[in-house]
Order: structure tokens, then C-alpha cells, then sequence
């Protein structure tokens, strides 16, 4: 293959996002789990989990110690592809308050490879509430760029100002559609073009279907949206096509 | 034998109650005397039971009361069954004769509904024999205090011995026995069961395996069989149907059955069927004759109910599944019919000994096919019934999952010497050829989770001191492990409530209160919208809910459920009768003793098509409304057929063929596309010998399991067994699903890091052994090789119509996910975005 036509082929599989519209910006949702804004080179990402398994491990329950290598592996093909200025990291990016300092070395050094050369932006979670240790990167509670706030737990309330242009996470929507006696349960965005939930990334992260009770503070009965998750895109249904678990 | 073996006081029990002892009770007696361990084999009838209790009756009643002062005798007897409610039963029965007969023997039975009290007091203060069940055994073996427990003991029986080992319980049990043997040196087994295939297999769980080449054998007493069963199959009037499992157009006949018995048992093989069944029963039951319902998903209190009337006579006929196959005494029954395939001749065999529990009287038994190729099915079973043939599944090879969980508890019992350990387990006729690098992955799983990323070394769970042994690193994971015990994992279930309709017109929500109906496996409520109907508790009910943990459902008006089954207790069919089946259909001759119409279905597909050779494949296609179909006729049992369809859908995907899906049943499978199947194979574009070719089950079985739903269910099962994830405690779920792990999860990241893991291992047993039936499917492929005869066909064949009509009854499989989505999402409104 000649260094040309490699060339015009990167080019041409860029990253295809599904674009919506959060309190009037125009952002791109990715098959990834992760939020796009290309007019910022912004890619937020939600709810990474990072050694969940040795967290599990800590009180006798063996899960595999590979989340964090699967999780950061996932990430950084995300970062190849969109080669992002800054990235948002969404709260619970570890799975407790040990987590970073349990960190093993290959995995931080992974993670430092993926920082060089960007800003990159820890908002604290509610497994996570204090900054990471021996990690670059600013720690925050929330953060707002133009019409959009970056939060890890979405605020109670519907129609109230502050939650307008919402982008969080915490909630890891699932969502299940039934289709000839099957039923398909995928991670999924979550919206109703004012706030903007994310998936869960990690690897070892369950999901919440939206149909429970926790999300009726967030989102107007039937009244949103969900992606779910696919092999190379997204599958869009409204909240009358969905059914809880 | 003689009788001077009993102590007088037995002696004239006996003689007060006008019996005499039976040969076999007194053999068994003379061999426990001369420390033999002894497999016992009788029907129903023969007093099997308290031959085995006999033993130590005698020996309790030469050792004397205890003194006063003198230290307690500690456990002298264990009985393991494996059903608690045959444990409680067998207690009461027992009860009787040490009573009458005033021997010094304290009995109790210990299983999970023992209250904690007695439990504590049943540790300090061991009763002489103790009724119990394998999960209750590993609990007490996993106490510090179990060597003093049972250093004394003599006796261990185990009844229904042919059923306990057929699943991880007999594994769990196999581990259970090493360790008492090695805590009371000589303690001797008696292993009670039903006629099976191999006995041998039996008799070498019962004893000691002093070498891994070469197996060890325990005695045996046969006790020969009694009187024959008088088993016919229903002649019927009525037309035979095609397919189906509905029994539907007998339900006249079987009626007048009841009605010209006193009690019958009308045995079933699904959840299902009991419940359509019993239904119908009641429509034309205008005599209003007591017939009740039992089965595995009723409410226990309902279920108790039915056996007390049962065991009272106030019943005339009792609708059942296998939860009524084992046991425990329902009085006289004097009929049994089984509706619908009897799938093994040995399954057969007990089911009809639920009749007549007098040994000297023949049982009487009528089965009922409910379609076409179930007649052929109940012809075979006949046959091998009047050869007194048997087809029990061979004795299993232990699993790791519950070796994991065993050393687990042997670490929280005492520090444990692993080559000691190793040697203890190596014992046991199921874990004989168990290798030294298999044993040692499964300690290391069990200390640190067994990954070849060692990063939990400072967690691990078990450690090796300084001494060379083993144990754990603290108290809190011996509570673990008692609340993981146990190989049994539950699908999880919800319970059915019945309320009042919300479609009776009234606006308000739907009524709370009514009575619970049962428990339903959670993935078939997840299948259902409000309004669907299915049949459950014997009504027809309306699902219109689910509220907290349980589904709400109402009466229906209609009489036609919409959902037509659930699941629950399907048996794929026998190898041994699918033997019988595909002989008969190869030789004409023996047509003769079929109903007519099955003779002349027969008929009219010599000449329409062919028929299936006894050895060779028949493959027909033909097209059909705008599509191509291949049914094939392998008879290897609904399992291997599912995962055929699945691996040959693959292989024709790949070849071109574009096949869209495939349903399968025990004896045929058919796959339809839009490719020109019938080209295809007779141009040699596709060779039916590369198609069936053995290495099927090399890549694309692997392909596909990867996302195999199937897979990860048996995963979870492995996993809570095995102790990786907690088990989930009814009425302790916690709320909001994204706290608890996925054991879904878990299966992708372990695949995708560690494909070589020992639990994907022992997944890949359970289901190669189990749902996937890889082993029947691999005899089946070399069997047929060379021997595959295609016919081109211009019509759907009578062979072929009845697994035809299982098309929108049975769920068909092959398509992929993404695609169903795709077509889902196409026609999405986006309502918030507008």
C-alpha cells in the first residue's frame, strides 16, 4: 500500500459520530460511550471504574484483575481516533478512593502516555471524591464550558436552570428493547436535548436500566431519547419503544 | 440367610407386624457385619429403605444406652438423600419401629429449615443417626469441630443413589465422603438405588480408590425385579396429531382412565404441559372428580397441600412433573400414565414404579404419545421395558467449580497439607483421574482468584505458612463460604401474584393483594408484554405488571393462552432410544404394532421420499413459499440438535447458502434460507460431506459461543458455585442493578484475558456435557460420515411436517442481534428531539 492512499484512508475513517444537539450545542455521540464536541476538540468520557477488580479482590471476591488494562486499552483506541485537545473525565473514575494509589505501574504509565500532550480533566465522583495521586491532570467537582456543564452526578430537579446543559454520568444507563420474542439490554445515552447522560466505559460497570424509578428526576416520562450502544453505531429508540428489566 | 442374625427384639417386631425379613435385608446386614461397604439395588416395594437403616439399628441396639457420665457416642449413622423432604419423610417413617421396638437410637434430621438452635445442639450433642442432605454434610465438614463430629462414625447411607450422582450434588457428595472416610477410618457405605445401566459405576462411588489406574468396587445385592409392569400404549380413537406436545386430543381417553381407576398419577415432562393438561382435564370433568396439580414452580404451600390429600387417598388424579418423580410414599396408586415422550427407558422405568409400591404386584401403566414420532419414541421405550433395558447417563467426571468450593471448606475446617488433600480427593471414584496440575490451578483460584496475573496475592483469601500448610487468612471467609455452600443456582425467579384486571374498565392502578400463584423463571416474564396470557397455577392468567419483585397477574377470560409454553424439565431423548426409534423406522417390518395412521405416514414417505437408513443421514430439500429448506433426521435429542442448527447455520452462512434461521426438535432440524439449497447440494456447489464434517466443532463452535447467552448463563453457575461472585440470598438482592457485578462481564473480560482460565474451563465442561451436548454431537457426525443421502424433494415430505409445524412454537435461532436492532431502530421517531 502506498503512503498516499494509507493516507486518504485515515482520513476517511475518522471517527463517524451521531450529532445531537445539549441545550442548543451541537455535539457527536460515538458507538464508544464517549461525548464528542469537535469545535472544542472535547471528548468526555464517563464512569471508567479503574480497578474495580482489585477493589472487589480487597474483600475476598476474585474478579478478574483485567478491567483496568481492557477499560485503558478501549480508551486509548478512543484517543487514537479522535486525538482529542482535552479530555473530561466524567467522576468514578476509579472505583474507590484507593484506586489510583493501587494503580499498577504498566497501567499508569499507560495512563500517562494517554495525558501527554492534552489537558486533561478529573471530575470527582462519589467513588472517587478526592484526586487521584501521582497522576497529571486538574481535579474538579464540575466544570462548565460554553452552554454545557460537566457534572458526575446529574442534579434532582427537571427544567431548572442549573441542569440545563447537563452532561454527566453515575446513573450507567442500560436500556432494553424486545423485538420478536428477544430482548437486546445494551449500554446507552441517555437524553432529552436539554441534559445528557453517558454511558458507563469500564469495563466491569453494570448498567441501571432507564425505565427505574432513579431516572423520573432526571427525564420526563417518555418524554427522552436513548443510543444504544452497537458495533459500529448507535441504535436510536424513543422511551415509549423500551422496556425495564 | 439366616434370620438369628436380628436381635430377638427385631425378631418379634417383625413377627408382631406379620412380616418376615427379607433375604436382602439380612445379606445387607451379614455384609456391613463384615465391614463391606454395599450397593443395593431393588424396585420400588422391596423395603429398600429400611434395609439400609437395619444395619445400624442392630449395631445401636448391641452397643447399649449410654451410661450415665460416660462421653456421648457421637454421630454412628449419616443418611444422605437428596431431597430435605425425603430426609423429614424417611425420619417419621423411621420413627416407628425404633419406637415399637424401644431401642436406644436418637434420630434427627438436619437440612437448611433446621433452626440454627438445633443445629448448635446437634454439634455438641450428635444424635446416633442423622438424616441430612450432601450441602448440609459439607457444612459440617467445613466446622473445626468435625473430626471429634464424626470420628466415630460407622454408616453412611445414601439413598436414591442412582439420582444424587447424576449432578454437581454427587460431586459435592463424592468430595463429602473422601473427607469422612479419612476422618473415620472404615466407615461403611450403603448405596441405595433403582436399576441403572451401570452399576459398576455406582459401586465405585460408594468406596475408597486406592489407585488412579484402576477403579475399586464396593459389593452388591440385586434384588430382582418383582412383578413386570403391565405397560401399554394408549389406543386411541382420535386422530394422531403431526406435532405438538399439547397430548390435546386424548385428554377424553385419559379421563376415562382415571375414572376407572382409584388413584392415578398422570406423570408429564414440562411446567407446561402439567398445566395444559390439567386444564383440559377439568373442562370435561363432569363427574367433578378430585384431580389436583403439582409442580415445580407452584407455590410450596400449595405443593404440600397436594401431597397430604395425595397421601390421605382424597385424590383421584394427581397432574405432575419430575417434581413428583422421587421418593417419598403416595400411598396406593394403582395407574400411571405418562403424556408425551418417555425421552429414557430407565426414566420410564422409575416413573412407572410410582404404581402399586407392592413389589409381588405388577404396576400398570399407560403412555400416551402426543404426536406422531412420539409413538415411534413409546414403541422403543416398550420394547426395552419388556427387556428391562436401561439408559442412566454415566457416571459424571467432577467439576472444578465444586472442587473449588470443596478445598474452601476443607481450608476453613483445618490447615490443609496439600498433598494430603490431593490424595483424599484423588480418592473418590469421580475426581480418580484428576491431575496434580488441575488440583493445584484449583487451590490457586481458590486463595487468589487462579489468574496468571498475579495481583492479588496480598488479598489472597488462602495462604501457605511457614509450615507448609494452608489456611485462610481469616474468619471472615469461612462466613463466606457458608453462605456459598451448595451446587444448586437457581435461575432467578419471581413470584406470581394474581390481583384483579385493570382491564375490567376500572381506571385505577392495578389492585394489590391477591394471593401468590407460584414462582416463574424471571427470563420468561422478561419475554412478556402487559396483556400477553399464558396458562399458570392451572388458570389462564393475564400478565399485567411487574411491581417490586413480582409479576401481577389476572384472571383471563380467554381460554387460549397467547404465550404457548415456558420452560422447565425438557429432557432431550435418550441415545439409547433414538437407537430404537431409528431402527424401527428402517425396517419396515416391524410397522405392523404402530397405530394405523403412523403406519401409513410411514408408508407414504417410502414413496414420497425415502426413509432414514438405521445408520446414515437423510438430508431432504425441497422449496417452499418463497424459501429453501434442509430438514435433516439425526434423532440425537433437541440439545445436539440446537447446537447442529447453530454450527450449520454458521457453515452455510459462509458458504453462500443464506439460510435465515433454523428450529430443532429431539429427532429432526431443519435450517431454511433463500439460497437454492436444493442446487446447491446436488450441483456439489456445497458438499453435504464438508458440511457435516467433524471439524464443525472446532472454529465455528468456538466462534459462536463467544457470544453465547447460553454460555454465560452456565458461566454464572460456575462462578457462584465456585465461589468467584456471592450468591444471591432471596430477600437480600440489593436494590439498583449497577452495584452487583454482571457475571456477563466477568465472561467477556475473562475471555477476551485469560481464555485458558479454570472456570471457562469448567464452563465449557458443564455446557460440552450438558446444553450443548457436544458429546452425542460428535458421535453423531462420525457416525454419519459417508453415509449422508440427500433427496431433492419438489414438496415438503410427511417426515418433514412435523418439525415444520414447530416453526413459530419452538424459538428459532440465527440471527444476529445488531440486525434485529437495525430493523427495530429504522422506524424510530425521535418524540423528545421534535
Amino acid at each position: 500500500m502506498n503512503v498516499l492512499t494509507s493516507h486518504v484512508r485515515n482520513y476517511q475513517t475518522a471517527p463517524v459520530c451521531h450529532d445531537i444537539q445539549i441545550n442548543g450545542q451541537l455535539v457527536g455521540l460515538h458507538d464508544s460511550g464517549v461525548l464528542w464536541w469537535p469545535d472544542e476538540s472535547l471528548l468526555v468520557v464517563a464512569d471508567l471504574h479503574l480497578e474495580k477488580g482489585s477493589s472487589f479482590a480487597r474483600r475476598g471476591v476474585m474478579l478478574p484483575p483485567y478491567d483496568t488494562g481492557a477499560t485503558l486499552e478501549r480508551l486509548a483506541g478512543v484517543m487514537d481516533a479522535f486525538d482529542p485537545a482535552c479530555v473530561i473525565c466524567l467522576g468514578d473514575s476509579f472505583h474507590d478512593a484507593d484506586g489510583s494509589d493501587r494503580l499498577p505501574a504498566p497501567y499508569r504509565a499507560m495512563l500517562t502516555t494517554l495525558q501527554l500532550g492534552r489537558e486533561w480533566i478529573w471530575v470527582t465522583g462519589n467513588h472517587d471524591p478526592v484526586a487521584p495521586v501521582r497522576l497529571c491532570g486538574e481535579t474538579v467537582d464540575e466544570i462548565t464550558v460554553g452552554p454545557l456543564k460537566f457534572r458526575h452526578e446529574p442534579v434532582e430537579e427537571i427544567g431548572v436552570e442549573r441542569a440545563a446543559g447537563e452532561v454527566c454520568g453515575h446513573l450507567h444507563p442500560v436500556a432494553r428493547v424486545r423485538r420478536f420474542g428477544r430482548s437486546i439490554r445494551r449500554s446507552c445515552f441517555i437524553t432529552d436535548s436539554t441534559r445528557l447522560v453517558l454511558p458507563a466505559f469500564g469495563a466491569l460497570t453494570g448498567g441501571l436500566n432507564v425505565t427505574d424509578r432513579a431516572y423520573t428526576t432526571l427525564f420526563n416520562r417518555r418524554q427522552f431519547s436513548v443510543f444504544l450502544l452497537g458495533n459500529d453505531r448507535l441504535f436510536p429508540f424513543t422511551a415509549s419503544r423500551l422496556v425495564g428489566d | 440367610m439366616d434370620a438369628a442374625l436380628l436381635p430377638n427384639r427385631f425378631q418379634s417386631w417383625f413377627a408382631s407386624r406379620g412380616w418376615a425379613p427379607r433375604p436382602h435385608q439380612l445379606q445387607l446386614i451379614d455384609h456391613l457385619t463384615l465391614g463391606h461397604s454395599t450397593l443395593l439395588i431393588a424396585p420400588t416395594g422391596a423395603g429398600k429403605t429400611l434395609a439400609g437403616f437395619l444395619p445400624s439399628l442392630v449395631e445401636l441396639e448391641r452397643r447399649g444406652k449410654r451410661k450415665t457420665g460416660q462421653p456421648g457416642h457421637g454421630i454412628h449413622t449419616l443418611y444422605v438423600s437428596p431431597l430435605k423432604a425425603l430426609a423429614v419423610d424417611i425420619a417419621r417413617n423411621l420413627e416407628a419401629p425404633v419406637l415399637e421396638m424401644s431401642l436406644p437410637v436418637r434420630l434427627e434430621t438436619r437440612t437448611g429449615d433446621t433452626p440454627s438452635h438445633k443445629r448448635q445442639r446437634q454439634k455438641l450433642n450428635p444424635p446416633d443417626i442423622l438424616l441430612t442432605t450432601p450441602e448440609q454434610i459439607a457444612l459440617l465438614l467445613s466446622d473445626p469441630a468435625s473430626d471429634r463430629m464424626f470420628a466415630s462414625l460407622k454408616t453412611v447411607i445414601l439413598d436414591e443413589l442412582h439420582a444424587l450422582v447424576t449432578s454437581k450434588r454427587g460431586d459435592l457428595l463424592a468430595l463429602g465422603l473422601a473427607r469422612l472416610r479419612r476422618l473415620a477410618p472404615g466407615v461403611r457405605t450403603i448405596g441405595l438405588s433403582a436399576t441403572v445401566a451401570e452399576p459398576d459405576d455406582l459401586r465405585a462411588y460408594l468406596v475408597d480408590q486406592p489407585d488412579a489406574n484402576k477403579r475399586a468396587l464396593s459389593h452388591v445385592l440385586e434384588v430382582s425385579g418383582g412383578a413386570r409392569p403391565d405397560i401399554s400404549i394408549l389406543d386411541s380413537q382420535e386422530r394422531l396429531p403431526w406435532s405438538g406436545h399439547s397430548s390435546r386430543y386424548a385428554v377424553g381417553d385419559i379421563y376415562r382412565l382415571i375414572k376407572a381407576h382409584n388413584v392415578s398419577l398422570l406423570f408429564v415432562n414440562t411446567r407446561s404441559q402439567a398445566e395444559m393438561v390439567f386444564q383440559e382435564l377439568w373442562r370435561i370433568n363432569d363427574d367433578t372428580l378430585p384431580i389436583a396439580l403439582h409442580h415445580g414452580s407452584l407455590d410450596v404451600g400449595q405443593r404440600r397441600k397436594v401431597e397430604a390429600a395425595m397421601a390421605s387417598g382424597a385424590l383421584r388424579a394427581v397432574v405432575a412433573t419430575s417434581s413428583l418423580d422421587m421418593g417419598i410414599d403416595w400411598g396406593d396408586i394403582d395407574l400411571v400414565v405418562n403424556i408425551g415422550a418417555p425421552k429414557g427407558a430407565s426414566r420410564l422405568a422409575q416413573r412407572i414404579g410410582r404404581a402399586n409400591h407392592r413389589m409381588d404386584e405388577p404396576s400398570k401403566a399407560v403412555l400416551v404419545p402426543s404426536n406422531r414420532f412420539e409413538v415411534l419414541e413409546c414403541q422403543a421405550a416398550l420394547a426395552a421395558s419388556r427387556r428391562g433395558d436401561q439408559d442412566t447417563p454415566p457416571l459424571r467426571k467432577g467439576a472444578l467449580d465444586v472442587l473449588a468450593q470443596h478445598v474452601l471448606g476443607l481450608a476453613c475446617a483445618d490447615a490443609l497439607d496439600l498433598a494430603a488433600t490431593y490424595e483424599e480427593i484423588r480418592s473418590s471414584e469421580t475426581y480418580r483421574t484428576l491431575d496434580w496440575e488441575t488440583f493445584e490451578r484449583v487451590i490457586d483460584f481458590a486463595a487468589t482468584g487462579g489468574y496468571a496475573l498475579k495481583s492479588y496475592d496480598q488479598y489472597a483469601k488462602l495462604r501457605k505458612g511457614k509450615d507448609g500448610f494452608w489456611r485462610i487468612a481469616n474468619p471472615k471467609i469461612a462466613q463466606q463460604y457458608r453462605l456459598n455452600v451448595g451446587t444448586i443456582v437457581e435461575a432467578p425467579k419471581i413470584k406470581v401474584r394474581l390481583v384483579r384486571s385493570k382491564a375490567d374498565g376500572r381506571r385505577t392502578p392495578v389492585g394489590r393483594g391477591g394471593r401468590i400463584l407460584g414462582e416463574i423463571e424471571e427470563y420468561f416474564i422478561d419475554q412478556m408484554v402487559p396483556g400477553d396470557t399464558f396458562l399458570f397455577s392451572g388458570e389462564v392468567v393475564r400478565f399485567e405488571a411487574i411491581r417490586e419483585n413480582e409479576a401481577y397477574v389476572s384472571r383471563a377470560k380467554t381460554e387460549n393462552p397467547m404465550i404457548p409454553s415456558y420452560m422447565g424439565g425438557k429432557f432431550p431423548l435418550s441415545t439409547y432410544l433414538a437407537e430404537g426409534v431409528r431402527a424401527m423406522l428402517a425396517n419396515p417390518s416391524s410397522w405392523d404394532q404402530l397405530p394405523g395412521q403412523v403406519r401409513e405416514w410411514l408408508e407414504i414417505q417410502r414413496d414420497k421420499s425415502v426413509l432414514p437408513t438405521r445408520d446414515g443421514l437423510l438430508v431432504e430439500t425441497f422449496p417452499r413459499s418463497n424459501k429453501h429448506y434442509m430438514v435433516c433426521y439425526p434423532f440425537e435429542g433437541r440439545l445436539a440438535h440446537q447446537t447442529l442448527g447453530m454450527l450449520l447455520t454458521k457453515r452455510l452462512e459462509r458458504m453462500g447458502a443464506r439460510p435465515m434461521g433454523f428450529v430443532a426438535n429431539d429427532y429432526a432440524l431443519s435450517v431454511w434460507g433463500l439460497g437454492d439449497l436444493s442446487l446447491l447440494f446436488s450441483s456439489g456447489r456445497i458438499s453435504l460431506d464438508e458440511l457435516f464434517e467433524e471439524d464443525i466443532l472446532g472454529d465455528d463452535l468456538d466462534a459462536w459461543l463467544a457470544d453465547s447467552s447460553l454460555m454465560k448463563r452456565t458461566f454464572r453457575n460456575c462462578a457462584v458455585i465456585a465461589g468467584l461472585i456471592e450468591r444471591r440470598h432471596p430477600g437480600k438482592e440489593k436494590t439498583g442493578r449497577q452495584v452487583t457485578v454482571s457475571s456477563d462481564l466477568i465472561y467477556d473480560v475473562l475471555r477476551a484475558h485469560e481464555p485458558d482460565h479454570i472456570l471457562l474451563k469448567a464452563t465449557w465442561s458443564d455446557a460440552a456435557e450438558g446444553l450443548l451436548d457436544i458429546s452425542r454431537l460428535g458421535e453423531l457426525l462420525a457416525r454419519i460420515r459417508g453415509r449422508i443421502a440427500h433427496t431433492q424433494l419438489t414438496r415438503v415430505s410427511p417426515l418433514a411436517v412435523p418439525i415444520l409445524l414447530e416453526i413459530g412454537k419452538e424459538p428459532i435461532y440465527g440471527e444476529a442481534m445488531d440486525s434485529l436492532l437495525e430493523e427495530a431502530a429504522e422506524d424510530l421517531v425521535l418524540e423528545a428531539m421534535e
